[in-house]
C-alpha cells in the first residue's frame, strides 16, 4: 500500500525525462561536475545529478563504479579534486561530515560501522543530536543534560522496536549479527531525524527474510518525511522499492530513469554485462550481479 | 630480613610514591587510550613538562633567571603559581601535538608523541638552563611541605607501615588528588561527553556521520589527559624534590601502558588496580630474591642481578595475563566474547 508521499513522488517524477543529468522538479541534492581521482584511476566523474526530495533514488552500478566513492564525497568523508554540490539549497562543497549530518544529511556505510563495544543503546543514544551532555563541561552537571537524556532514551526504545533490537538494547553492538547491525546502524541515523539519508548497501550481508523488513523501514522512512539515497545490487530489491534509480558505471552517470524503464536500457546492460562478462541480464526474478562485495 | 620485611617492603612501594606518579600518568593514559583510543606513546612528555616547570621555575630560575632580565621571582612566587605555569604548559604541548595529527590516522599521533617525548628528555638534558644533564635538585615543593599537619615527630607507624612525617604528607595528598581525579573520571565517563569518546575509540567515521565534532572531543581528551600526566609530574618533583632528564625514559610510558591494561583500559578504577599490582609484584619479586639469596636457597644469582631479573619474570607474569585475560583484571568478559573488530 503505497502512502501520501509515495504517490506524491511518483507524480513528481512522472514528468521527468529518463536521461543521465535530469532536472528534477524540487531537488533535496545536485551535483555538478563533482570528480575523484586516486591517482591515475578516475574513480568520480559526474556531470550533472539531481535526487528529488521525498524520493526513493536506488544508485546502481557495477562493482567499482564509484557509488561509494560518491557517497563519501557527497557525505564529506572524501575530498572532491573538483566539482559543487547543493544540499536543500545550501552550497555544502566538501563541507565536514558532522556539519552535513547535523543539517539533516545523514549516511550509513557499507562496512557496517557499528560501535562494537558500546551497548546497543548508547549506539542509539550517539545518534541523538543536539546534546547538551555532550559538551565537555556540561558533561559534569547531570542535572543539565539528564532530562535530554531521558527523553533521547525513549525514542530510542521506540525505534529500537520498530527495528525489532529492544531485547537487545543493553547488549554490546558487537554481539549482534551482520544483519542487525545494518538495522542498528539505520536506526541510529534516524536519531538524528535526517531530512535525507544516504545508506550505502542497507542490504549487503542481509539475509532474506530480513531483506524485507529492511524495505518496509526504508518505505517507513520516506513516509515521515525523509528523502533516501540507497545504493543497491540486488534489481528485485530496487524494483521493489525505489521511484527512481541512478546508474553509475566507470564513475559517470550513465542512465536514470524508473526502475522498469532503467533496466530496459542498452546501456545500463552492457555496463553490467562489461563488468561481468560470465553473467547474463535476465529478466525479473533474478538480480544483476552475485556478489556484494566491494 | 625475613618475607615479613618483604611483604612491608612491597605493600608500602604498592601504595607509596613512585606507585602514585605512575598511577596519575596512567589515568591520564586511560582517558587518552582507554576510553578515547587515541595512542598516546609519549605521556612522560607531559609527565617531564609537569616536573621540570616546577624543577625550573621554583629552583633553576629563581637562583640563576634565564633570560637574565625576566623577574622570574616575582613571576612565580610560590609553587602555586609554579603548579598553574605547569599544567598550562601542559595544555600547550597537547596543542602542539594534537592540532596536527589528531585529524590524522591515528598511528600518527603515536609516532609524534614517541618522538616528542624524547626530543624533550634531550632537550632538557642538554640546556643548562633547564638543569642539564645534572637535572635539578633543590627544595622545590617547600610551599607544600610547610602546609603538613602532622605534629612533629620522627616516624609514624600504621601498623606494619612506616613514614615519616613528610612522606606521610605527600603520600596522603597524593592519593586524596587520586580520589578526586577518580571521581572527575567518572562522572566524565558516564555522560553523553563520554559516550562520545567511547564512540570515537569504537569507529571514528561513524560518530563524525552522526553530527559529532570528533576532532574537538579528541583534542580535549588529549589535553585532559596532558594534564593527568602534568600533575603526575609536579607530584613527582614536590615528592622527590629532584627531577632528573635520565628517567623521563620511553619506558615510563610503556610501564603505563602495561598498568592500565593490567588494571583493566576504560574502567575507572583501571589503572589504580594495575599500579598497585605492578609495584607490588615488581618489589615483591626482587625483595624475595634478594632474601632468597641473603639466606642461600638461591646461589646462581648475586644481588645485582636481581633488578633486571624481576622485569623479566613480571614481564613473563604480564604475557601470561595477556593470554589468560587480555581485558585485564577489571575488565568486563563480556568485550572478549566480541569479534575482534
Ligand atoms: N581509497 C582509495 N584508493 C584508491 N582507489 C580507490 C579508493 N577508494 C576507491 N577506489 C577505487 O575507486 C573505484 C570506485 O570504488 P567504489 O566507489 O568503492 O565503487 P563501488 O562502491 O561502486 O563498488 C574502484 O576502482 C576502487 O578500486
Ligand atoms: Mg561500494
Amino acid at each position: 500500500m503505497p502512502g501520501d508521499l509515495a504517490a506524491q513522488a511518483v507524480s513528481a517524477l512522472a514528468t521527468v525525462s529518463p536521461e543521465p543529468g535530469a532536472p528534477k522538479p524540487d531537488p533535496i541534492l545536485v551535483a555538478d561536475g563533482v570528480n575523484r581521482h586516486f591517482g591515475g584511476l578516475v574513480a568520480v566523474d559526474v556531470t550533472h545529478v539531481e535526487f528529488q526530495k521525498g524520493a526513493i533514488t536506488a544508485l546502481i552500478g557495477p562493482n567499482g563504479a564509484g557509488k561509494s566513492t560518491f557517497f563519501n564525497l557527497l557525505s564529506g568523508f572524501d575530498k572532491a579534486d573538483g566539482g559543487t554540490w547543493v544540499y536543500a539549497g545550501t552550497a555544502v562543497t566538501n563541507t565536514a561530515p558532522h556539519k552535513l549530518a547535523r543539517r539533516g544529511m545523514v549516511r550509513t556505510f557499507q562496512l557496517t560501522k557499528s560501535l562494537s563495544r558500546l551497548t546497543v543503546m548508547d549506539n542509539m543514544l550517539l545518534g541523538a543530536g543536539g546534546q547538551k551532555g555532550e559538551v565537555m563541561i556540561a558533561s559534569v552537571l547531570p542535572f543539565l543534560w539528564s532530562a535530554q537524556e531521558k527523553k533521547n532514551r525513549e525514542r530510542a526504545m521506540v525505534l529500537l522496536e520498530r527495528f525489532n533490537l529492544a531485547a537487545k538494547a543493553d547488549d554490546f553492538a558487537g554481539s549482534l549479527s551482520g544483519g542487525q547491525r545494518k538495522l542498528l546502524e539505520m536506526a541510529r541515523a534516524l536519531m538524528l531525524e535526517p531530512s535525507l539519508i544516504m545508506l550505502d548497501e542497507p542490504m549487503a550481508g542481509v539475509n532474506p527474510a530480513l531483506k524485507q523488513s529492511l524495505l518496509d523501514h526504508i518505505r517507513d522512512i520516506r513516509e515521515e518525511g525523509t528523502t533516501v539515497v540507497f545504493v543497491e545490487h540486488d534489481m528485485d530489491m530496487v524494483r521493489d522499492v525505489s521511484d527512481w534509480v541512478v546508474v553509475m558505471a566507470q564513475g559517470k552517470v550513465i542512465a536514470e530513469g524508473r526502475p522498469d524503464v532503467v533496466m530496459r536500457d542498452q546501456r545500463v546492460i552492457d555496463a553490467y554485462l562489461g563488468a561481468h562478462h560470465d553473467q547474463q541480464l535476465t529478466k525479473s526474478g533474478e538480480s544483476l550481479t552475485e556478489g556484494t562485495s566491494s | 630480613m625475613d618475607l615479613g620485611f618483604v611483604l612491608t617492603q612491597s605493600i608500602t612501594q604498592a601504595i607509596g610514591v613512585t606507585a602514585i606518579i605512575y598511577l596519575l600518568a596512567t589515568m591520564g593514559l586511560n582517558i587518552q587510550f582507554g576510553y578515547t583510543g587515541l595512542l598516546n606513546f609519549g605521556q612522560i612528555a607531559f609527565v617531564a613538562i609537569g616536573a621540570y616547570a616546577i624543577g625550573v621555575f621554583m629552583i633553576q630560575w629563581q637562583q640563576n633567571p634565564w633570560p637574565s632580565w625576566m623577574p622570574w621571582q616575582t613571576l612565580v612566587p610560590n609553587l602555586w603559581v609554579a603548579i598553574l605555569y605547569a599544567l598550562l604548559l601542559s595544555v600547550i604541548l597537547a596543542l602542539i601535538l594534537g592540532i596536527p595529527t589528531l585529524r590524522l590516522r591515528a598511528d600518527y599521533l603515536a609516532i609524534v608523541t614517541i618522538a616528542t617525548g624524547e626530543i624533550i628528555r634531550l632537550a632538557f638534558k642538554s640546556t643548562d638552563p633547564l638543569g642539564g644533564s645534572q637535572g635539578i635538585n633543590g627544595k622545590m615543593g617547600q610551599d607544600f611541605y610547610d602546609l603538613n599537619p602532622f605534629p612533629q615527630q620522627d616516624r609514624f607507624d600504621f601498623g606494619p607501615l612506616t613514614y615519616t612525617r613528610a612522606d606521610l604528607w605527600v603520600v596522603i595528598c597524593g592519593w586524596v588528588v587520586i580520589g578526586l581525579l577518580l571521581l572527575l573520571t567518572w562522572a566524565l565517563m558516564r555522560s553523553p561527553w563520554g559516550r562520545v569518546l567511547k564512540g570515537i575509540r569504537e569507529d571514528e567515521d561513524a560518530v563524525r556521520s552522526l553530527g559529532k565534532n570528533t576532532y574537538l572531543r579528541k583534542m580535549q581528551a588529549l589535553i585532559l589527559g596532558g594534564l593527568f600526566g602534568a600533575l603526575s609530574g609536579i607530584f613527582w618533583a614536590i615528592a622527590k624534590q629532584s627531577v632528573q632528564p635520565d628517567s623521563m625514559v620511553p619506558a615510563f610510558t610503556f610501564f603505563c601502558y602495561t598498568i592500565l591494561i593490567l588494571g583493566g583500559a576504560a574502567r575507572v578504577m583501571g589503572p589504580v588496580l594495575g599500579a598497585i599490582i605492578f609495584w607490588f609484584l615488581l618489589v615483591f619479586v626482587e625483595q624475595f630474591l634478594l632474601l632468597l639469596i641473603d639466606n642461600g636457597t638461591i646461589t646462581f644469582l648475586v644481588p645485582t642481578q636481581v633488578g633486571p631479573i624481576r622485569f623479566i619474570l613480571v614481564g613473563l607474569g604480564l604475557m601470561l595475563l595477556m593470554i589468560y585475560r587480555p581485558q585485564g583484571i577489571l575488565g568486563d568478559k563480556k568485550e572478549l566474547a566480541l569479534d575482534a573488530r
